[in-house]
């Protein structure tokens, strides 16, 4: 984390903006509020006297390595790994989450991208595959790969959520995990693809129908009935992620894509969508993904994720080094649209100021937010509020957990805290 | 020169022809589907039954397929351990400590039937007959005496199963309902 000195940090006062030393976030755009303790410690550094290469690094003094045909990680960040849920006896079921306090910026790598798997990574031949759509059209039609990448592309960042990401926090005690093991069932990339309602076009779907039934090509024929609503909005068949051809446990060769809606639905190795006047009451949205209520009853297909926010830094295991100038930063998201706005505590919800939103701020898209926050070492509690343009405003925890029977922990959106001790250490709190 | 005024008009018409012409066009590349190429991909089974295949199972050739394929994972008599739970838990939805199985939470009978047919035994999943899957989902729903335990299903009577929880959903598509049915006020504003 970046830091600047007391010293530096000079005329901060007037920017006071809430309580415990958050700062405006205007002051984020005077560059000299860090770049001040940078040239500091540029100065620090002893320059090279000894003639050339004398004090030069070893990695100067060699060549380097040569080309590699795909590039890699540097050994350095070996620790930035997916962290896994395994079912014990399934190496292939269960979640992979993504470090999310180790990243930055909002797209995440593709080999960091959260995985839930229900029976493992099949390994589709592209040639042997096809995209079945049938049911109530006038043309029932397959779709290879080769004939889906003659069509018209669309690119567009989405983020996928899991509905089941921070379930952990209806546990009674908060759990002392990092923010990517408790919320790393979440990541965004640029996704480039089909529209669906191209092909749906084609194949000319029937005046009663109103759901499609997606089915996967894996070992669990996983299957998820959608509303056509939204395969005439704005799903996709997911071609490409970052750039190039959706990775296997993404889904290759390819994947439905409801931007906004939980993770489940956008049903990757699609390969069939059975167009219906009715949902199907599949496994995967009646045992699962089911908000069961204290009544005993529970809401079906609430699709699209609330709006929401993490701060990512400080949290567990980003420990804080001595008081000073800090930035809070992290990420928010709705399924719903673009985040309006990202409000941050540092004094556990007495006071709030507006922290400062990356551009581009897109629907459905991570949007990262920033806020200075000058430390006074002593122990502090951080929060953040999301905000989204259709009004949702993410609830406190409590709020969250008394809507629901006890065991309901699908869908939270409840706001999350973190406590600063006076050594630097972070603890996930309810605050 | 000046161009003729039949071709300009001509011109224009074809202009503002253009961005609708292009809008229909698709490539049109998908390959026709044949009613027989569907008919065997397609393992969807339906609340009102349709999709379920020929065939029938009885409770006593379900427990001979669960101890086979299904008791390793799922303990005896759906009892759990080390995966889901199958069975039990009837009636605890509004309790304290809700016990979610297949019998006690899951509406529709055809849901099992459908689920163990696409994705059961995991180690070897589309292994078992229709008569295994017909026969493994009675003897599951026998264990907690939603059937009898002489009961046979087939596609005529699974669907007719009344699962415990057949009310226990409220769709929130497209909307939310304005009045949850436990009879409580609705909330003033829905989560998302």
């Amino acid at each position: 984390m970046r830091k600047v000195e007391g010293s530096e940090a000079a005329n901060l006062s007037e920017d006071r903006a809430a309580g415990n030393g958050l700062i405006h976030r205007r002051a984020l755009l005077r560059s000299a509020l860090f770049s001040a303790g940078i040239a500091a410690a540029g100065a620090g550094i002893a320059q090279a006297d000894d003639g050339p290469g004398g004090n030069a690094p070893e990695w100067m003094k060699m060549p380097g390595r040569p080309f590699s045909a795909y590039g890699t990680p540097s050994k350095w960040q070996e620790k930035v790994q997916r962290i896994f849920t395994i079912t014990p006896g399934r190496a292939g079921t269960g979640v992979s989450r993504t470090p999310l306090q180790l990243l930055e910026g909002t797209i995440t790598p593709a080999g960091l991208h959260f995985e839930r798997h229900h029976n493992g990574v099949p390994d589709i031949d592209p040639a042997k595959h096809e995209l079945f759509i049938h049911g109530m059209v006038k043309r029932p039609l397959a779709f290879s790969l080769d004939s889906l990448l003659r069509y018209p592309m669309e690119t567009h960042i989405y983020f996928i959520e899991c509905a089941g990401n921070s379930g952990a926090f209806n546990q009674p005690q908060p759990q002392q995990l990092t923010a990517g093991e408790l919320n790393g069932l979440l990541s965004c990339s640029e996704w480039t693809g089909v529209k669906l309602s191209t092909l749906l076009g084609e194949a000319g779907v029937a005046s009663q129908a109103k759901w499609v039934i997606a089915e996967g090509a894996d070992a669990a024929a996983m299957s998820r009935s959608i509303p056509l609503e939204k395969c005439l909005d704005d799903a996709m068949i997911a071609l490409y992620q970052n750039g190039e051809a959706i990775r296997p446990e993404q889904g290759f060769p390819m994947r439905l894509l409801l931007p906004g809606f939980e993770g489940n639905t956008s049903v990757k190795w699609l390969r069939r969508l059975n167009v219906t006047d009715a949902p199907v009451n599949a496994r995967d949205e009646t045992s699962h993904y089911t908000e069961l209520m204290p009544s005993g009853k529970a809401r079906q297909f609430m699709f699209a994720q609330a709006a929401k926010s993490v701060i990512l830094k400080p949290s567990f295991g980003v420990t804080m080094k001595g008081p000073g100038l800090y930035e809070v930063s992290g990420l928010a998201w709705s399924g719903a649209g673009r985040v309006a706005k990202v409000e941050v505590s540092a004094d556990g919800g007495r006071s709030w100021t507006l922290a400062a939103l990356n551009e581009p701020i897109l629907p459905k898209v991570l949007t990262r937010f920033r806020l200075p926050w000058k430390w006074d070492g002593q122990p502090s509690t951080l929060m953040s509020r999301a905000t989204d343009e259709k009004g949702d405003v993410q609830p406190p925890r409590a709020s969250w957990i008394a809507q629901y029977a006890p065991g309901q922990q699908y869908h939270f959106n409840g706001i999350q805290s973190w406590a600063i001790e006076a050594d630097g250490t972070v603890k996930n709190v309810y605050a | 020169m000046s161009t003729p005024r039949p071709v300009c008009l001509l011109a224009v018409i074809a202009f503002c022809l253009l961005p609708l012409a292009s809008r229909a066009q698709t490539p049109n590349l998908g390959r026709p589907l044949t009613p027989e190429e569907i008919h065997k991909v397609d393992i969807t089974v339906w609340p009102d039954g349709k999709g379920l295949p020929p065939g029938s199972g009885s409770v006593s050739a379900g427990a001979t397929v669960y101890a086979k394929s299904c008791q390793s994972c799922h303990g005896p008599q759906g009892s759990g351990k080390p995966q889901e739970q199958l069975t039990g838990g009837v009636g605890t939805l509004a309790s304290d400590k809700p016990v979610k199985t297949p019998n006690s939470y899951w509406p529709t009978a055809t849901t099992l039937f459908d689920y163990i047919r696409r994705a059961m035994p995991i180690t070897a999943p589309q292994s078992l007959s229709n008569d295994e899957v017909y026969a493994v989902t009675v003897y599951i729903l026998s264990i907690d005496g939603i059937v009898p335990a002489d009961a046979v299903l087939d596609a005529k009577s699974l669907p007719r199963v009344k699962m415990p929880n057949r009310d226990g959903f409220v769709s929130w598509w497209p909307t939310p309902p304005s009045r949850p049915s436990n009879g409580q006020a609705a909330p003033p504003k829905p989560p998302r």
